[in-house]
């Protein structure tokens, strides 16, 4: 789209000055007014201790628990995704044994509380003291361990966060696969493409676009999931926020820390959104939506030009009183 | 390649649920023929074009393409059924085309004719757009090859998924009412491929509802109704001259 500058070219073109929303202006000054006395009123409190909050800001121990929030939350959403596409497959197959476990694990990881999820992999160690891989019934055994060196804290809240990601997002995959008309699925059927194959060429990267904006959403909300991960004393950024601040006593502003790096964090995950959206969006549109430069250039040249026609309109205004 | 008939179809029976919707359909086509299915809607003939790729199984009675039992295998007196992917394998030498054309939105129209080629028939990639590129250009499109399909017309997205189904040299085309979507002014293009099609001498089952197509392309025309071929035989005969009511009737409606 190009900016909508043009000049007033013939005389029954309509000349008239735009309608004022002075209601807009108001509300705005009104809601910018209440910003400013709440911000003041934190700014000022005399118990937040403005000085701690940029000094441990990028504290060591602060980046350690933002990097390994960042990489939790990877390692669980990809693994979470494999999960949801092999169960919004299965859930979706005419093979019945597929379905029924596909259903069984949503309804049991949907089910129980996340908290109590993360919990229960914490606390494996005092289930099963050992773990060990061998054959049943008799004494051959290829391999054993303590269950607490083979699954630390850490491993074991990926785990859990990655198994109750998995069976959210599976629900999310299938709506995405049901998106597509079955038109799709005949056609390369006649084209001699396998079942499998169809899936992955010509279903799944259309369902893609149904896909991913609520798969941005669960990103973010994974990223918050993971402060849960502080009960089994995983060090992420909830953890050493809390730890950090049990030692100097500073919790509010530990927690302004960590809200701050949170907010930045899922801030810059829609960029990779956005052009993901626009990958998968491809040949829907007939033009591809523009990237967030194009847009801020469209928005500043339509303006611009709003602002042209305005003089053009006033002065004409101005010309049709002077006669 | 020798047999004679491309396809037969012998006391062909299928069922929806309770009802009837092909009652013993015996049909063979030539090499070469080019056949139109005409009849009123409900009378069985898209259900009896997706029984010969197999897009619907059959409850009775036997499909033939080119001499080889389509979704079964015949073992003495007992059929057994095809694996998803022998069945595929099959349907390679059946190209067909849909009322809704069914392109894939995320490729570009030379992306939807190369994709089986190289994917499935592991041609290598420049021979298969190669390939493409020619078939785009038989059809008209040679300039549309990088546009996606929601940057085409109705016509042109038909006729993209023509050379589609002809990136595999398919020995037989289906066309399931072809021309059925598009806005009228853009039915003639469509027409024209198959028309062309035609002449090279491909073999082609045609399900519309064009009596001017049927009548000056086919060679022979077949009217069903009621999950039975009611009458058929050569477009003059069937179309100026019908010896059935039901046969009657129908022209009379639509012309």
């Amino acid at each position: 789209m190009a900016s909508t500058t043009r000049t007033v070219a013939s005389d029954d073109d309509v000349v008239a000055i735009p309608l004022r929303h002075p209601g807009r202006w108001i509300a705005a000054a009104a809601i910018v007014v209440v910003l400013g006395l709440l911000f003041t009123s934190l700014w000022r409190n005399p118990n937040v201790d403005h000085p701690s909050i940029t000094e441990f800001l990028f504290d060591p121990r602060i980046l350690k628990g933002v990097w390994l929030t960042i990489v939790i939350t990877a390692v669980s959403m990809v693994v979470g995704t494999i999960l949801a596409v092999t169960l919004a497959i299965m859930r979706m197959s005419s093979n019945p044994v597929l379905r029924a476990v596909a259903f069984g694990y949503t309804w049991f990881f949907r089910g129980t509380p996340l908290l109590v999820q993360i919990v229960f992999w914490g606390y494996l160690g005092l289930l099963y003291q050992q773990i060990s891989l061998g054959v049943p019934l008799t004494d051959i055994q290829f391999f054993s361990a303590d269950t607490n060196d083979l699954i630390p804290a850490l491993v074991g809240g990926v785990i859990a966060l990655s198994l109750n990601e998995g069976a959210y997002a599976a629900e999310i995959v299938r709506a995405g696969l049901l998106s597509i008309d079955h038109g799709q699925r005949e056609a390369a059927y006649s084209l001699g493409m396998g079942p499998g194959y169809t899936m992955r060429r010509i279903v799944l990267p259309q369902a893609m676009k149904v896909i991913i904006p609520p798969r941005g959403n669960e990103t973010i909300s994974m990223l918050k999931s993971t402060s849960l991960l502080a009960v089994v004393a995983v060090a992420e950024l909830y953890t050493a926020a809390t730890q950090t601040s049990s030692q100097n006593l500073r919790q509010v502003e530990l927690l302004i820390v960590a809200s701050i790096w949170y907010l930045a964090m899922t801030t810059a995950l829609s960029i990779p959104q956005y052009y993901l959206e626009r990958y998968y969006g491809r040949g829907t549109a007939r033009e591809l939506p523009p990237t967030p430069w194009q847009q801020f250039r469209g928005w500043t040249g339509r303006m611009s030009g709003r602002w042209q026609n305005r003089q053009i309109a006033r002065a004409a205004a101005r010309e049709a009183v002077d006669e | 390649m020798s047999e004679p008939y491309v396809v037969e179809a012998r006391g062909v029976r299928k069922w929806f649920g309770s009802n009837e919707v092909l009652k013993s359909i015996t049909l063979s086509v030539s090499r070469g023929e080019v056949l139109c299915l005409l009849g009123p809607s409900g009378s069985g003939k898209t259900t009896f074009l997706r029984c010969i790729n197999h897009l619907e199984s059959i409850d009775g009675g036997r499909i033939l393409v080119n001499g080889e039992l389509m979704g079964y295998r015949q073992r003495g007196d007992k059929v057994y059924e095809l694996k998803p992917r022998e069945i595929a394998e099959q349907r390679r030498s059946i190209g067909m085309v849909f009322q809704r054309f069914n392109l894939s939105t995320h490729m570009t129209a030379l992306e939807n004719i190369t994709e089986a080629p190289i994917g499935i028939a592991k041609m290598p990639k420049n021979t298969a757009r190669e390939r493409g590129m020619a078939l785009l250009d038989r059809v008209g499109l040679a300039d549309k090859a990088n546009q996606y399909p929601a940057q085409l017309s109705g016509g042109q997205q038909q006729r993209v998924a023509i050379a589609r189904a002809l990136a595999l040299d398919p020995t037989l085309m289906l066309f399931d009412e072809p021309t059925s979507a598009l806005d009228p002014e853009l039915v003639g293009d469509v027409l024209d491929v198959m028309r062309d099609l035609a002449q090279s001498g491909m073999t082609m089952i045609v399900v519309t509802h064009e009596i001017g197509f049927s009548r000056e392309a086919a060679d022979r025309v077949v009217f069903m109704d009621g999950g039975v071929v009611v009458e058929e035989g050569p477009p003059t005969q069937l179309l100026d001259n019908p010896q059935h009511d039901r046969t009657r009737a129908f022209l009379q409606s639509v012309l």
